[in-house]
């Protein structure tokens, strides 16, 4: 292998899991909006709401598509295998992000009956969130591959183990957008926001507990990578920090800061992603390939790195000056204009 | 033909591809034309301008919404119905979608939540630069998209290792030779299907006789537009004729339902026909003599081969082709009608006042949409059997997936875009009859109504608005 080969697959699988990162901290809290939206009948608290995300949705489900095009665009075997592995969850999960996202639009034109859009735009969230949490369980546990295809059968996703991690993401999304709403609005809200938020950390931290347990445990390579000498010396720093973090969202959701809540949870996020990453490393498709047996051809990696080189940091440039244009103009109030 | 897994895929993949190019064929011209009016309205500071774009951009924002949403679909549906085909060409055509991800989609998206929601926040000079970001990213998007079907269409600058296409030449791949008039062709249609569509809401209100100023803008503006890129539109589909008989022969006599082998001419041009496949003949034939030699090799007595040529593996099917290449010259034939008609009657100074030409124009919103499905299904039927040319086969490129599995997403996407593009049409139906603003309604020519706008306007309009994309 030259070292080109070698380092490739290195560095597109960090962006890769970077843009995966990004656009689950910020469709997730978006999608948490959705999943919490039953939880106030009041409309202009519904409006409210929406009126947090809405100049932001597309943007961040932008990153879908570059997580899921990097990995065609970079490994091109993996992506063969995964997306059909996954069938079911992954198209289930586009419909449901068809609903939630025309309900932007749709239940704004639609009012004052705008009812059945409400239910698309939560059923929706809920729905894409619970098929996202089941598409990464279902990689964590392993995918059957003969002669570097998919060869198991339709069902071969549905586990307990990816059941439960979908619930577990509905949970974390719903923390992240509670958070976010503590973040961005104020009053009966933001108050309620605050309540939730603090189950929702019990319940999350409960899921990441088990998660954590039910890996090694029911893995054999996952087991091997935390247990083994000499990684398990400097492996307990991530429970550790991950509990100490929660510990301070915790206490931060009690002392009624505003934003650090949500970063917390950020952190959170963060932190599992980066233990699932060790758990997983150098798999992109466990048990069988390896970024390197998935990887295109150099030259091909080297043309889009070209791409992400030049075109990245102008894209998180003007999607930072967007957000900036509109946090800085503060809260948004209740039946105000909201952004319109 | 049965259903099996492959068919299936197929069907799935034609009906979502189908739904989704329907909403860039008309934000690619829309966000075009609400960028176009508020320069115009920075540069004349007549609110008449603005509150035009506004109206639209409420349209925008709905058909852009279905467009991403059905878009996504697309880009995951490579993995997922066609996971050998995304092996296979990964490596070449992978790079392309991730230049339109990284150079357009994100573009788009970002910017659209200024364009949307900016109207009154951000300083205008932000606003309108937004909606030209918009508009560009579009363009970019079509730029990578359609290259990307180009290589398809006609692989260059690539080598093919262990059964593996892999670039050699990325500037080969990139403007392979079908790209460029691909790319204008495609442009134009959106840029014309946006104009009847402007065109016909124009119409619609004056003859019921309501936004009479701002209608007049819209007739005037969208004809404006047809009068001039539908001619040339004419002409570089006659020159995408010749790419076609020059790299994908066999298309070519799909489209002109030839049958014979030989390159004899001269070809006469059916007209219509009913061709067949299994016998190899046409029934039901009308042609006139010599004139498929006239327009296709621009000399009396020229031929190009015919179906008989290609071995039967390698033939597109004719029936689809040869319909779908007739309704799309016959709809840009009626553009034409249409264009013309309207510019010498604005020419004239009587423009609106025949009822039966704003009657005519009101129904002309979906033709733009028909003639570009039309060209699709004659790019892509006449494509087959190859998914890309000479590198892999359409049967070999699905994904070792169930019928069973693709038969159930197929009647979802089925029933979930029928409702979506129902409920759509619906709302974006009472967008136009709600018209543009009241705050303007019929403002004289030139008085600036700023004060309307600023309050009243804005009262009256968050109520409704809210969240509707104002
Ligand atoms: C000629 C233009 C054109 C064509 C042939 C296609 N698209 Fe498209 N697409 C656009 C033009 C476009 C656009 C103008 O950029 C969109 C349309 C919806 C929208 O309104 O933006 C878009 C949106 C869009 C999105 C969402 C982008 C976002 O979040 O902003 C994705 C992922 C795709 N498309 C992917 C595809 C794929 C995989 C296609 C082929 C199989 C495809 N598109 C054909
Ligand atoms: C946007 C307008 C497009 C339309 C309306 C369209 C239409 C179609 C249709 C009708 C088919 C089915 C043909 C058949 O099976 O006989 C098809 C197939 C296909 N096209 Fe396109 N196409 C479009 C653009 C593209 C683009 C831009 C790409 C790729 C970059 C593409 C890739 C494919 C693939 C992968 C298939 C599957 C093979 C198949 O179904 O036969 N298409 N398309
Ligand atoms: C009236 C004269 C026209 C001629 C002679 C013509 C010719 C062609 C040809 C030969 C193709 C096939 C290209 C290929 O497969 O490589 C094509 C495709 C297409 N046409 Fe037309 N066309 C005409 C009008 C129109 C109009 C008015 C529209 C829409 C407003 C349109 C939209 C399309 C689209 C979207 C495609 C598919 C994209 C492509 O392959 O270029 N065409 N046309």
């Amino acid at each position: 292998m030259s070292p080109m080969e070698f380092y490739l697959p290195i560095v597109w699988a960090v962006l890769i899991a970077a843009a995966v990162g990004l656009y689950v901290i910020l469709d997730g809290f978006d999608l948490g909006i959705g999943i919490l939206f039953p939880f106030t009948r009041k409309e202009e608290e519904r409006d409210t709401m929406i009126n947090t995300i809405a100049p932001f949705w597309d943007g961040n489900e932008t990153w879908l598509i570059l997580g899921g095009g990097g990995l065609w665009v970079a490994f091109p075997a993996a992506y063969s295998i995964i997306m059909p592995a996954n069938y079911l969850p992954v198209i289930v999960m586009l419909l449901a992000l068809i609903f939630r996202g025309v309900s932007f639009e749709f239940r704004g034109v639609a009012k004052p009956k705008h009812g059945a859009w409400d239910i698309a735009f939560t059923a929706g969230s809920t729905i894409a969130a619970f098929a996202q949490g089941v598409i990464l369980g279902s990689l964590i546990q392993g995918i059957t591959v003969v002669d570097n295809k998919f060869a198991g059968g339709a069902f071969d996703w549905l586990t307990p183990f990816s059941l439960m991690c979908g619930v577990g993401l509905v949970l974390g999304y719903a923390l992240l957008g509670a958070t976010w709403l503590i973040a961005r609005t104020e009053g009966e809200i933001e108050a309620r926001a605050r309540g939730h938020a603090r189950m929702l950390m019990l319940a999350v931290l409960v899921f990441v507990g088990v998660v954590s347990l039910w890996t090694p445990l029911g893995f054999e390579r996952i087991q091997e990578r935390w247990f083994s000498t000499p990684s398990i010396y400097f492996l307990w720093i991530l429970p550790a920090v991950t509990l100490l973090v929660a510990f301070g969202a915790w206490r931060w959701l009690a002392s009624g800061a505003v934003a650090k809540p949500f970063f917390a949870t950020i952190a959170l996020f963060l932190l599992c992603f980066i233990g699932l990453a060790i758990s997983t490393f150098p798999y992109l498709v466990p048990p069988t390939l390896t970024i390197w047996d998935a990887a295109a051809v150099p030259d091909s990696q080297i043309f889009s790195l070209i791409g992400v080189l030049l075109m990245l940091p102008i894209i998180l440039g003007y999607t930072v000056f967007v957000y900036w244009t509109f946090l800085r103009h503060g809260k948004v109030v209740v039946g105000s204009e909201g952004y319109h | 033909m049965e259903l099996d897994a492959v068919m299936l895929a197929r069907m799935q993949f034609a009906f979502t591809i189908a739904f989704h190019i329907i909403f860039p064929s008309f934000t690619i011209g829309l966000s075009a034309w609400i960028a176009t009016l508020l320069v115009i309205w920075r540069r004349t500071g007549k609110d008449h301008y603005r509150d035009l774009a506004k109206f639209w951009t409420k349209i925008f924002a709905v058909s852009f919404g279905m467009g991403v949403v059905s878009g996504i679909v697309m880009s995951y549906e490579f993995g997922t119905n066609w996971s050998h085909f995304s092996l296979v060409v990964g490596n070449v055509v992978g790079p392309l979608i991730g230049y339109e991800v990284l150079t357009a989609f994100f573009l788009e998206a970002t910017f659209l939540g200024i364009l949307l929601f900016g109207w009154n926040r951000f300083p205008p000079g932000l606003h309108v630069l937004a909606a030209c970001f918009v508009a560009v990213g579009t363009l970019f998007s079509a730029f990578w998209i359609l290259s990307a079907n180009s290589w398809m269409q006609y692989p260059t600058g690539h080598a093919i290792e262990n059964g593996i296409a892999v670039p050699a030449d990325w500037l080969a791949v990139v403007f392979s030779p079908t790209f460029p008039l691909r790319f204008f062709h495609m442009v134009f249609a959106a840029y014309i299907t946006t104009a009847f569509v402007v065109i016909a809401t124009g119409a619609r209100y004056l003859l019921a006789g309501t936004h009479k100023a701002h209608a007049m803008t819209m007739l005037k503006m969208g004809l404006g537009l047809a009068v001039v890129l539908v001619p040339l539109q004419i002409l570089v589909g006659d020159a995408s004729g010749d790419d076609v008989l020059r790299y994908q022969p066999a298309k070519l006599a799909a489209i002109e339902a030839k049958w014979e082998a030989g390159t004899e001419g001269p070809v006469p041009l059916v007209l219509f026909a009913i061709p067949s496949d299994e016998e190899e003949r046409n029934y039901f034939e009308i042609s006139v003599p010599r004139l498929a030699s006239i327009i296709v090799t621009k000399s009396w007595d020229g031929g190009f081969e015919g179906l008989k040529d290609f071995a039967v593996d390698d033939r597109p099917p004719v029936l689809l082709p040869f319909f779908a290449f007739r309704i799309m010259v016959g709809l840009g034939v009626i553009m034409l009608g249409l264009a013309f008609w309207g510019g010498i009657s604005w020419g004239r100074g009587n423009l609106g006042k025949s009822r039966l030409y704003l009657r005519l124009a009101s129904w002309s919103w979906p033709i733009g949409f028909l003639a570009v499905l039309s060209g699709w299904v004659v790019a892509e039927v006449g494509r087959q059997p190859w998914l890309a040319t000479g590198i892999l086969r359409t049967v070999d490129a699905a994904s070792p997936i169930s019928a069973a599995q693709v038969a159930t997403t197929l009647v979802l996407f089925v029933i979930v875009y029928g409702i979506v593009f129902s409920a759509g049409l619906i709302y974006i139906n009472r967008l136009i009859n709600k018209g543009p603003g009241p705050a303007t309604m019929e403002p004289p020519d030139g008085v600036p109504n700023r004060p309307l706008t600023g309050a009243t306007g804005a009262e009256a309009e968050t109520g409704t608005e809210a969240t509707a994309g104002g």
